[in-house]
């Protein structure tokens, strides 16, 4: 298929993996920020290719596996006033929060319906007027704007039942959070090639700078992913600090600029609490006074329990890019894609998940 | 869904801000809210039902060519082969 | 099919399935006589005892059953109905049995329209004939609206083995060849698309077919070692499960595993992967690495074998392991998939 097979030849992999290998001297950790990238690594068996000098750590950059429990236990409250939809992607649904998840509210009576698009939550709330449709709004700067544009859609077309609850999150101060923090040593940051599409590559640039570290943003198929492992590769053997855009037939330097206004209207920032990172400042965002008539967290009122983190769990560590998921204890153990202790092992984007499914895969060289 | 992903499909027709897209002979409605430069004919890249960019054929196309020339200026001499038995 | 005249039963004047009809009593016995016999009949079937009585096998029995309750009961290349008759029939074939008899049993909700009753049983009825197995038996209940969804219906098959067929993944050796008789994910896919309103060119279609047919054929070689269909779960669960039981290890070329484009692009687009969406109509053989060759060619001359792949081989390195090896020339280990991708698609 068009855009996908040619970025997936395995000849011209070699070649990049060649470079790489020619290159890497000294062992190096580079941090991929997205759990997609975490999962392509993985399943084309990138990991196995690349020297051993070469370690990969993955990032907070799975937006289900960041949602706050307390946050979710919102979710599933929602889902459970009477009458109400709660519509959601499909990935939130099995994540536990700490008394259950949306499956097993669906299983207790709530109705919880998954959709592809908020485009999909708005239709249901013009199908069923007299109802509730809540959107959960998970995902970073690449999901935000769908979802803004579906607000200002209910609101040209009047609707008084569609809200969102929004926990999108920005990616840019988590990436500071990881590099303040300062408990992974990284030599460089493969860039998340979709939300950079949107946001453009100016947010790196300062990042870069301030904390003078490469980066190369990165699309998410094989020769994609090594271009820009490559050229990271390239800046720490050359000593060079800077942001490489490997990913150039999506992402331009200016992003996206109709979604980023878009998402900017509709949304403003506010400060939010990362799953395993604790509260991030500024790293939300919420719909604005103008569109608070579409904001769940405000129409609906939620009493959720105290908070307690499953025992033994360590997905913040996962998510911080300190621990292996084959690392965690509990791994393997206690904790599988049927029976998950923290939302890592169910994301489709989670580490965990990807560790488990693709397996662990040793090094060639 | 994966959250990161976004997919790279073939504007097929637009009616308004919505168009048909294409993948593989599966054809899909989706917003062109967030593109409007976008035209019949162009990539975009869709995510959870809206396009959120447009695929500059000419940047794929330099890249893949970039990369062929640094295959076969490989030091080896030749494409490293695969063996493909089963 | 018997006509309805002669049996003085007016079924026109009833539109829908109503609880009487499972009651036992005046409709119960109207919907035997006018409906499921004027297309399932035949003689075991007829005589309408307690048990049907059958003709001694003289040779060994398989016995299998399956229940189904997909969501959409009508769906582009098939129905449910159609889908019983094929799963059960598949179910004996792959144990090398040669499916003779079927009992249906049918869970009705009160209000099923009636003609979709009908095209069902209808469709059942041409899928034994095609099949060439009958149903002998069957059950009808009814219960109120919103306690089932539309229909559901239990099938149980009966075959017998010939002498010489010991099909085993324990038959499996080290070298032995892994083939697949088409594509992979049509049926699923197809579910999948048709209740999320995904459109094609040509509209993805459900790959469901009996599959008795090509088995027998592929077992008028020697050195075939076991057969899979691969359904709920799709090749990859199929594979790891053959490979736990013969305790040894596969090698899949990922590349060569055929997959239709819209099936690929369909699950680009949902993000499900292929190699676990269920098929219906396809079947995983293991061979000798000697008769691998014939045996292909066998199933590629066959209607339902025409896209026909070797894909991998069988290995003494990780036991009860399958080992993919990707696009990029890297094996990887493949995992059971544990939540449910697709749920209510057989």
């Amino acid at each position: 298929m068009k855009w996908i097979d040619e970025f997936r030849n395995p000849h011209l992999a070699q070649a990049l993996l060649t470079q790489i290998r020619e290159r890497a001297g000294q062992p190096i950790r580079l941090m991929e920020f997205c759990g997609g990238h975490t999962h392509a690594i993985l399943r084309f068996g990138i990991r196995t290719l690349l020297p051993s000098a070469l370690e990969m750590a993955s990032g907070p950059g799975c937006p289900v596996c960041v949602t706050s429990s307390t946050d979710l236990d919102r979710a599933i409250a929602m889902a459970r006033i009477p009458g109400a939809i709660l519509t959601t992607f499909g990935d939130m649904v099995r994540v536990p929060g700490n008394h259950g998840s949306l499956q097993s509210a669906r299983a207790e009576g709530a109705d919880v319906r998954i959709v592809y698009s908020p485009r999909d939550a708005v239709r249901l709330a013009q199908k069923t007027p007299d109802r509730p449709v809540i959107f959960l709004g998970v995902g970073f700067e690449t999901t935000a704007p769908g979802v803004a544009a579906s607000i200002l859609e209910a609101h040209e077309q009047h609707l008084d039942n569609y809200f969102v609850y929004s926990l999108h999150k920005l990616t840019p101060p988590a990436m500071r959070a990881i590099l303040d923090a300062g408990e992974v040593k990284l030599s460089g940051i493969l860039g998340p090639g979709h939300v950079t599409t949107v946001i453009g590559t100016e947010p790196w640039k300062s990042l870069s700078a301030q904390y003078h570290i490469p980066i190369a943003v990165a699309g998410f198929e094989p020769l994609d992913i090594l271009r820009a492992v490559s050229m990271l590769v390239d800046q720490i053997h050359q000593n060079q600090v800077r942001v490489d855009n490997a990913y150039s037939r999506s992402v331009h330097a200016e992003g996206n600029t109709t979604a980023r206004t878009i998402m900017n209207r509709v949304f403003e920032v506010c400060d939010a609490e990362w799953r395993g990172m604790g509260m991030i400042p500024q790293s939300g965002m919420i719909p604005r006074n103008e569109y608070a008539a579409f904001d769940a967290s405000k129409a609906f009122e939620t009493t959720v329990k105290p908070v307690s983190e499953p025992s033994g769990c360590r997905c913040g560590e996962v998510l911080r890019g300190i621990l292996l998921p084959t690392q965690c204890p509990l791994f393997r153990r206690t904790c599988d894609p049927d029976n998950p202790v923290g939302p890592c092992m169910v994301s489709a984007e989670g580490a965990c998940a990807a560790y488990y499914q693709f397996g662990d895969q040793p090094r060639e060289d | 869904m994966k959250m990161c992903l976004a997919v790279p499909v073939l504007i097929r027709s637009i009616d308004g801000s919505n168009a048909v897209v294409d993948l593989g002979g599966v054809s899909r409605t989706i917003s062109l809210t967030l593109t409007p430069e976008a035209k019949t004919g162009d990539y975009v890249l869709i995510h959870a039902g809206y396009a959120i960019g447009v695929l500059d054929e000419s940047e794929a196309k330099e890249t893949l060519d970039l990369l062929n020339q640094m295959m076969t200026l490989d030091e080896k001499g030749q494409p490293s082969k695969e063996s493909d038995s089963t | 099919m018997l006509p309805i005249i002669s049996l003085g039963i007016n079924l026109v004047k009833i539109e829908q399935i109503q609880l009487a009809h499972g009651s036992g009593g005046r409709l119960s016995h109207e919907l035997i006589h006018g409906l499921f016999r004027r297309y399932l009949s035949n003689p075991y079937l007829d005589e309408l005892w307690d048990a049907a009585v059958l003709p001694e096998q003289g040779a060994r029995l398989a016995l299998t059953t399956d229940s189904y309750v997909i969501q959409p009961i009508f769906f582009a290349g098939g129905d449910i109905g159609k889908l019983a008759v094929c799963g059960t029939v598949n179910d004996l074939s792959m144990v090398g049995a040669r499916p003779l008899y079927l009992t249906a049993g049918y869970i009705l909700e009160e209000g099923l329209p009636l003609p979709d009753l009908e095209k069902i049983v209808a469709s059942m009825a041409e899928t034994a004939n095609r099949a060439g197995v009958k149903v002998v038996a069957g059950d009808t209940k009814v219960v109120g609206r919103g306690n089932a969804d539309k229909i559901f219906i239990n099938t149980s098959g009966l075959g017998w083995i010939p002498k010489d067929v010991n099909l085993s993944p324990r038959n499996v050796r080290p070298g032995d060849k892994i083939i697949v008789s088409g594509s992979m994910g049509d049926h699923g896919m197809a579910i999948l698309c048709q209740r999320e309103g995904l459109e094609f060119d040509t509209p993805l279609a459900s790959d469901c077919a009996p599959l008795n047919g090509l088995a027998q054929a592929i077992l008028t070689h020697p050195g075939i070692r076991v057969m899979r269909d691969p359904t709920r779960g799709g090749l990859a669960t199929a594979l790891i499960e053959l490979a736990q039981s013969s305790s040894l290890g596969f090698e899949i070329q990922e590349t060569s595993v055929p997959v239709h484009e819209g099936v690929r692009g369909a699950c680009e687009l949902l993000g499900l992967d292929p190699f676990y969406v269920a098929n219906e109509g396809k079947l995983i053989a293991i061979v000798s690495s000697s008769e691998a060759e014939s045996v292909l060619d066998t199933i590629r001359h066959h209607p339902l074998g025409l896209e026909a792949t070797m894909i991998g081989h069988v290995v003494d390195s990780h036991p009860q392991k399958v080992g993919l090896r990707t696009v990029l020339g890297v094996t990887r280990i493949m995992d059971m998939l544990s939540a449910e991708q697709l749920p209510r698609i057989c």
